[in-house]
């Protein structure tokens, strides 16, 4: 399990290094990088867990406040993880290809990468804190694959959009882990499980509950908030592939299943979530139904089969659940592939319009064949897993005890679309005449890494289906038992005798062939109603929010934001004083005496030249003189601080003297003529009243703070431990690089952080120099 | 305008001596006056020194490497010292020292490290903005 934790983690210095490679190496830096992937699979298939004991390691990360970086693997994370790592390195060889020319190949490689080491993360931690670090490590590396075609519009909104729906979903789970960590006094999954009846009692849960399905609803596209999923298709379709539909999207998923031992027993959880789970089964079958673009179907049947695992998980039952992880398996396998070909098609037909393509068997027949696997998978055909998979979907509705005879009828509704988007997307492109000819389409013939991948993906799905009582029905026993918490047995086949579920799959089958043969006349149709019913949609509702929030941004910024610097000091002093004031006056009678320490005479001396020099500043006729007036100020507070004994505040007071007269001297002559600013009489007096105030209120805090004995027990604990703990004599420096070194660490990324917005404001104004690419 | 000689001529002994200071004060630092931020803002000086009695584009010229990139390398650096304590299992950022104090630099540790992208950093950054200011005649 170390091992395994370890080489999860260097997928984070693989992806830094990945950019460099791709230099080297081009387009074939693929097959270096999807050795990463390959080595988690391997370690992964020598851990297989089939039983209810996961092995777990932990690493100290602050142990003082009890959190640890907790790494777990058990039938749940192994069945995801194998999905992420061995559809990851497809997906790596396969983008390889399809972005071969592409200039910014290198940045698919670098997220990609940290996308499956955050995703691996995801499934592999024991702790709930660490799970969210990982999984807003997701949504970011998803931002920037989505964002990937940068230069278009709609990329940067969808990328946008995905990002904080996912990301505000994303607060809210934590949010509800911090409530179920308060219930049970600690962020271990482990400790949730075995507290699970504190859970049910506390009156906090339902909260805790909520905020968390909604991190798992907006991560998983659930309705209201499934709309973000298609808008995602401006990603690659590699991404779309890994992304949007094997792996990231099941986060949500995985959540549930993951938290099922420790939520499942509340009410609210068979009240709600099979209800969001089923409408969004439902309502992305019918919306799919609308669609002619080949990555949309699929990607509003993703949307679908969200709803179907997250139902199935609310209904809970054993066979439910079962269902849910056959489900989870196949549908990564078939929908992964059919995915990685309609990049194939698209790159070398030029379209993805279903209407426009046809007869590309003969130049694509491998494509073909893959596509074909994987559409009897969808449609839910044997030999292929699909079928098993949608038996027990419809076993597990038929035997629930409330309303069977409806859940299951959805669930063939929901299944009969995806037949005919099946054939829509699988079969139709490669067998029949096109429905409209284009004469600027060409097709060429597919290339070797574009159709390699999605067939071992679709003969997986083939191969799993035939030997479903080999590794398939191990893996999906050894996820159900831990998501259920008891050994759980599985039994997979492909013939129950004829049974009721039989006789559902036959009945779906031929109304799906029978949607897939309308389709001439379905979707313009059922495209308009939906077009219509778009305006009281949730995308709707997001664009409308998403435009209030900018104007009442623009609002208060113009309300608070003047531009002069006076009267930004003006209200930060006139607060800071009004408050100090305020605290003062209320604790008059405890105040202490201010101690009043006889200033030497050399103190004296710079004192008096920092008076007369703030005077002098105010009645300066030129900049140099300012600038001067302020340096001597600046230097007599340095030398202040040496008079005082603080020789480091000293030094650095100095060197950053030195400094802003450099940054002077670089811009005096780009600056505008020097105006003395000439303000009406009342506005000075303003001014002097503020000013003095300000002054007065540091005198008088000064002397007070001052006087106060001191009891912190901290300057001699950093007095006393700084040799024998950090083996330093300089006190200063040693919290700062060693006792404190967490906020310097802090500090130094913010300064980082103000360069680069100095920049934005004024080097893409002057446009590149010579640095960087210019 | 007429270039003042004394100025050029007083950088090339300026440069290098406030160069070796920095990291003089940077070496120091833990145990007397100095550490990596105040280093870095003094070789930073000397640098905007140079720039200002040449032009910024020799500087531009003078530097290994775009500022932005120093920039990086500090931060990075400052943030791999923090992970080396995990490789021996301890929390990150637990102070690690080499035994046997190394000749001139004296005790060298993870602190030493993070000193180091510290004062990276900070010449990164000031002489990065500094520059974005700078402008050539």
């Amino acid at each position: 399990m170390t091992a395994l934790s370890i080489t999860i983690l260097t997928g984070f210095l693989i992806a830094i290094l990945a950019p460099f490679l791709t230099r080297l190496m081009k387009h074939r830096a693929a097959f270096v990088l999807a050795l990463y992937p390959l080595a988690v699979v391997i370690q992964l298939l020598a851990l297989q867990p089939d039983t209810l004991t996961a092995p777990s390691i932990q690493f100290p990360w602050v142990p003082s406040m009890g959190l640890w970086m907790t790494f777990t693997l058990d039938g749940l994370g192994f069945l995801i993880a194998m999905l992420i790592a061995g559809i990851g390195t497809l997906v790596i060889l396969y983008g390889g290809e399809y972005l071969r020319d592409d200039p910014y190949l290198e940045r698919f490689f670098l997220w990609v990468i940290i996308f499956m080491a955050s995703m691996l993360g995801v499934v592999t931690s024991g702790n709930a804190l660490v799970l969210f670090v990982f999984w807003e490590l997701t949504s970011i590396s998803s931002f920037f694959l989505i964002g990937y075609k940068f230069e278009y519009e709609s990329a940067r909104a969808a990328a946008w959009q995905a990002l904080l729906v996912t990301g505000a979903g994303g607060l809210a789970m934590l949010a509800g882990f911090v409530l179920l960590g308060q219930i049970t006094g600690s962020f271990e999954i482990n400790q949730w499980m075995q507290n699970s009846n504190l859970v049910q009692e506390s009156a906090l849960a339902p909260a805790a509950f909520i905020l968390i399905l909604l991190g798992a609803m907006t991560k998983s596209a659930q309705f209201p908030f499934h709309f973000w999923l298609p808008n995602a298709m401006e990603a690659p379709t590699p991404v779309s592939a890994y992304l949007h539909s094997a792996t990231m999207v099941k986060a949500g998923v995985y959540l549930l299943a993951r938290l099922f031992p420790v939520l499942g027993g509340l009410a609210l959880w068979n009240q709600v979530v099979p209800w969001v789970g089923l409408l969004t089964l439902v309502g992305g079958a019918l919306l799919a139904l609308g669609q002619t673009d080949l990555k949309k179907l699929l990607a509003y049947t993703t949307v679908s089969s969200l709803g179907g695992m997250v139902f199935l998980l609310g209904l809970g039952t054993p066979l439910a659940v079962k269902s849910a992880m056959l489900f989870l398996l196949t549908h990564a396998l078939y929908k992964g592939t059919l995915f990685l070909v309609a990049g194939g098609v698209d790159h070398s037909a030029g379209s993805r319009d279903i209407r426009k393509l046809g007869k590309l068997a003969k130049l694509m027949p491998f494509t073909a064949l893959a596509a074909g696997l994987a559409a009897l998978s969808m449609a839910g055909i044997p030999p292929l897993i699909g079928f098993i998979s949608k038996e027990y979907v419809y076993e597990s509705t038929y035997y629930y005890s409330n309303l069977p005879f409806i859940l299951t009828g959805l669930a063939v509704l929901a299944n009969v679309a995806n037949v005919a988007v099946a054939g829509w997307v699988g079969i139709r492109p490669f067998w029949q005449q096109p429905e409209q000819k284009d004469e600027d389409l060409h097709p060429h013939k597919e290339s070797l890494w574009l159709w390699i991948p999605p067939l071992v993906l679709a003969i997986t799905g083939l191969f799993m289906g035939v030997f479903s009582q080999g590794t398939a029905q191990t893996w999906v026993a050894a996820a159900t038992s831990a998501v259920l918490q008891e050994m759980s047995k599985v039994k997979l086949s492909l013939w129950h005798g004829i049974t009721p579920m039989l006789l559902l799959s036959v009945l779906t089958l031929m109304i799906g062939v029978v949607v897939y043969l309308a389709s001439r006349t379905l979707i313009p149709r059922l495209a308009a109603f939906w077009n219509k019913l778009s305006s009281v949609g949730p995308n709707i509702f997001y664009s409308r929010s998403m435009r209030a929030f900018l104007s009442v941004a623009g609002w208060q910024t113009k309300i608070l934001q003047s531009g002069y610097l006076r009267y930004y000091i003006i209200t930060i002093l006139v607060t800071t004083v009004t408050l100090a004031v305020v605290t003062l006056a209320t604790r008059y009678d405890s105040l202490p005496n201010p101690q009043w320490t006889q200033p030497r005479f050399y103190d004296v001396i710079f004192i008096v030249i920092i008076i007369v020099s703030a005077i002098l500043v105010t009645r300066a006729e030129s900049r140099l003189a300012t600038i001067t007036l302020l340096g001597a100020i600046g230097f007599s507070i340095a030398i202040l601080f040496l008079l005082y004994s603080a020789p480091d505040l000293a030094m650095v007071q100095f060197a950053v003297e030195t400094l802003t007269v450099v940054l002077f001297v670089l811009v005096i002559y780009q600056l505008p003529k020097y105006t003395k600013s000439n303000y009406p009489i009342h506005a000075n007096v303003l001014h002097i009243i503020v000013s003095a105030a300000g002054g007065i209120m540091m005198v008088v805090l000064m002397l007070l703070t001052s006087a106060v004995p001191s009891n912190s027990t901290l300057a001699p604990y950093f007095m006393e431990s700084s040799l024998p703990l950090a083996k330093g004599h300089n006190v200063v420096n040693v919290i700062l690089v060693d006792f404190r070194g967490l906020d310097t660490l802090g500090e130094i990324t913010v300064l980082m952080i103000a360069a680069i917005g100095v920049f934005a404001l004024l080097g893409l104004k002057k446009g590149s120099k010579r640095g960087g690419n210019g | 305008m007429q270039r003042s000689i004394i100025l050029p001529v007083a950088t090339r002994f300026l440069m290098p001596l406030m160069l070796v200071f920095s990291i003089f004060l940077l070496l120091r630092g833990h145990n007397e006056v100095g550490g990596g931020f105040v280093g870095g803002l003094v070789a930073a000086s000397a640098l905007m020194l140079y720039a200002i009695s040449t032009s910024p584009s020799a500087l531009w010229r003078l530097l290994p490497l775009d500022p932005r990139f120093i920039a990086a390398i500090g931060l990075l650096i400052s943030l791999f010292s923090g992970f080396i304590s995990m490789f021996y299992e301890k929390p990150f950022m637990t102070n690690m020292w080499i035994e046997a104090p190394l000749p001139v630099l004296g005790k060298i540790g993870t602190p030493t490290l993070f000193d180091l992208g510290v004062y990276i950093l900070v010449v990164g950054v000031v002489v990065w903005i500094l520059l974005e200011f700078a402008e050539d005649e």
